[in-house]
């Protein structure tokens, strides 16, 4: 690994003072960046250490019904909030879906949204990215595929985002607060992550020296409480990522659905979300075809990288009829022994 | 590049718990203070680079913690971090100045083992051991964190973060349960002793 700077400041200022000097990558708790520092893929001259800035660590419920994540909060923390499991089960589900119980000790929720993609081209650091090295190609096209994406990718990169955590928050119109040299602003979490273009090197919607500082859901996302499901189809039943996932989320008005939510994990650079998909649920009585259209209009336009993820695009509808079916079927008193799992799901 | 705002001279405030200024360098170390197994420990560190594994095994020489994959995959470098079990691989050592740490080393009070540890045995936890310091620190976390219970599913998924390769994994599991009972207590099998 290459030698750097350690830096760990003590302020939210001090620590935007210090991102801006180059070649400088913050430090939450590390479990993506270190990783992928021992690899070689990534090689930062300096680390600001921000574990220890004051003031990100808490879930502040607002006044308006609305929830403030902390950015340092860690991912377990998280989903066992007895609040949050209750108000925002799918979002619960999600994280206790991905990594392993150390990992999610130690992982903050700012860091899910910054972690990178388990693109094997991107993460063997020799092979040709775009990602990695701009300009250099795409390695995986024509390769073997079979975990890239049907959706929103480009020659230029066709890795997916791997995050489980994003992809209900991205269903539940999630915002992120960020900080930075020109002040504070915030982005809706569906316009945090970039899709590859011509520029996959720009990942996420952060400007230099920027950072994350909290999560914000807003009022309605806890309307869905009743009737929200995270599934996810991947390798193994536990310590995987998705091959396929979705977030499904209902409202009922009387025996009919009122409001929808859908996004998918597996599928892009980002969490795959189609409003319109969505509004062809509202008003209709809950039923397998209503479903599998909304499904069919989420997957328009998906095209496989080559044949070996073809598969994705039949799975994610199929996954997509299942969670809009389990959500309906409501919510479950408590997250189920294997979260998210197709297998022994409630 | 002209100087960041707020910082002297365009100087960083490296490593600094408070407002000083300290200027980095290779030979910068970072003081770390740690309680570890229940003493107080100050560490000089002299690279950044130095995760809490390698801090333990190669510079404390606390050896139990195992350096499996080295990458977050195995979990058998898991210890406990103020009480949560953390993979020691991917943590930086730098960044848990003030953290209290338990590692399988401190775990048994003198000959009285953990309960954990007793289950292990009685249970037949484990074939060659690689993997069992951290199966152990991990199981102590599961059941510190309360959410599996004794069911033997929310088991299998808690542990899911730690890989025998011998697969040992049905004697981890009634291990894990035995250890997860209210009581805590462990018969020991004659021929386990």
């Amino acid at each position: 690994m290459r030698n750097f700077d350690y830096i760990r400041p003590a302020s939210l200022p001090e620590a935007v003072a210090a991102g801006q000097l180059p070649d400088t990558a913050y430090l939450a708790a590390g479990t993506n960046l270190v990783d992928l520092m021992k690899g070689g893929v990534t090689a930062p001259a300096r680390i600001v250490d921000i574990t220890r800035l004051p003031g990100l660590s808490s879930i502040e419920h607002l006044p308006d019904g609305g929830t403030r994540i902390g950015a340092l909060v860690r991912n377990s923390d998280l989903a066992y909030d007895p609040r949050i499991e209750k108000t925002y089960p799918m979002v619960a589900e999600a994280l206790l879906a991905g990594a392993s119980a150390q990992l999610r000790n130690a992982a903050t929720v700012g860091g899910n949204l910054m972690q990178r993609t388990r693109c094997p081209f991107f993460t063997d650091a020799v092979s040709a990215c775009n990602k990695r090295e701009p300009g250099s190609g795409c390695a995986a096209l024509g390769h073997a595929t079979r975990i890239h994406a049907v959706q929103g990718w480009s020659e230029h990169c066709i890795a997916t985002n791997p995050s489980d955590f994003c992809v209900p928050l991205a269903a539940l119109d999630a915002v992120v607060e960020i900080a930075g040299p020109d002040g504070a602003r915030e982005v809706p979490l569906t316009a945090f992550h970039n899709l590859p273009g011509d520029h996959p090197e720009h990942e996420t919607a952060l400007r230099p020296a920027e950072l994350i500082t909290a999560l914000r859901l807003p009022p309605e996302a806890a309307a869905f409480r009743a009737n929200a499901r995270y599934l996810k189809v991947r390798d193994r039943t536990s310590y995987a990522f998705a091959v396929v996932s979705a977030a499904a989320a209902l409202t009922f008005e009387g025996e009919k659905i009122g409001r929808a939510r859908l996004a998918f994990g597996g599928l892009a650079l980002k969490p795959w979300r189609v409003e319109a998909a969505e509004a062809t649920l509202a008003g209709q009585a809950p039923s397998p075809e209503a479903y599998a259209k909304a499904a069919a209009l989420a997957l328009d336009g998906a095209k496989p990288t080559g044949e070996a993820n073809a598969f994705k695009i039949e799975l994610a509808r199929r996954v997509a009829v299942r969670a809009l079916t389990l959500a309906a079927a409501g919510t479950p008193a408590r997250i189920p022994a294997l979260p998210a799992s197709p297998f022994g799901i409630v | 590049m002209s100087p960041a705002p707020g910082l002297a001279g365009g100087g960083v405030p490296a490593i600094c718990n408070g407002s000083s200024l300290c200027q980095p360098g290779p030979s910068m170390n970072i003081p770390l203070r740690l309680t570890l197994n229940g003493q107080a420990r100050e560490i000089a560190l002299d690279d950044p680079r130095v995760t809490l594994l390698d801090l333990l095994r190669e510079r404390l020489g606390l050896t139990g913690a195992k350096k499996g994959c080295d990458r977050g995959q195995c979990g058998a470098c898991t210890v406990l971090v103020d009480g949560r079990r953390i993979n020691a691989c991917l943590t930086l050592a730098a960044s848990l100045d003030g953290a209290e740490i338990l590692t399988i080393e401190g775990l048994a009070e003198g000959d009285r083992l953990h309960p954990v540890q007793a289950a292990f045995i009685a249970h037949d936890g484990f074939q060659c051991g690689f993997c069992t310091p951290g199966q152990i620190m991990s199981a102590v976390g599961l059941i510190r964190e309360g959410q599996a219970g004794t069911d033997p599913e929310r088991i299998r998924e808690g542990m899911s973060g730690n890989l025998c390769r011998c697969g040992a994994y049905a004697g981890i599991l009634d291990a894990v349960q035995e250890a997860s009972r209210p009581t805590g207590q462990v018969e020991q099998r004659e021929d386990a002793a």
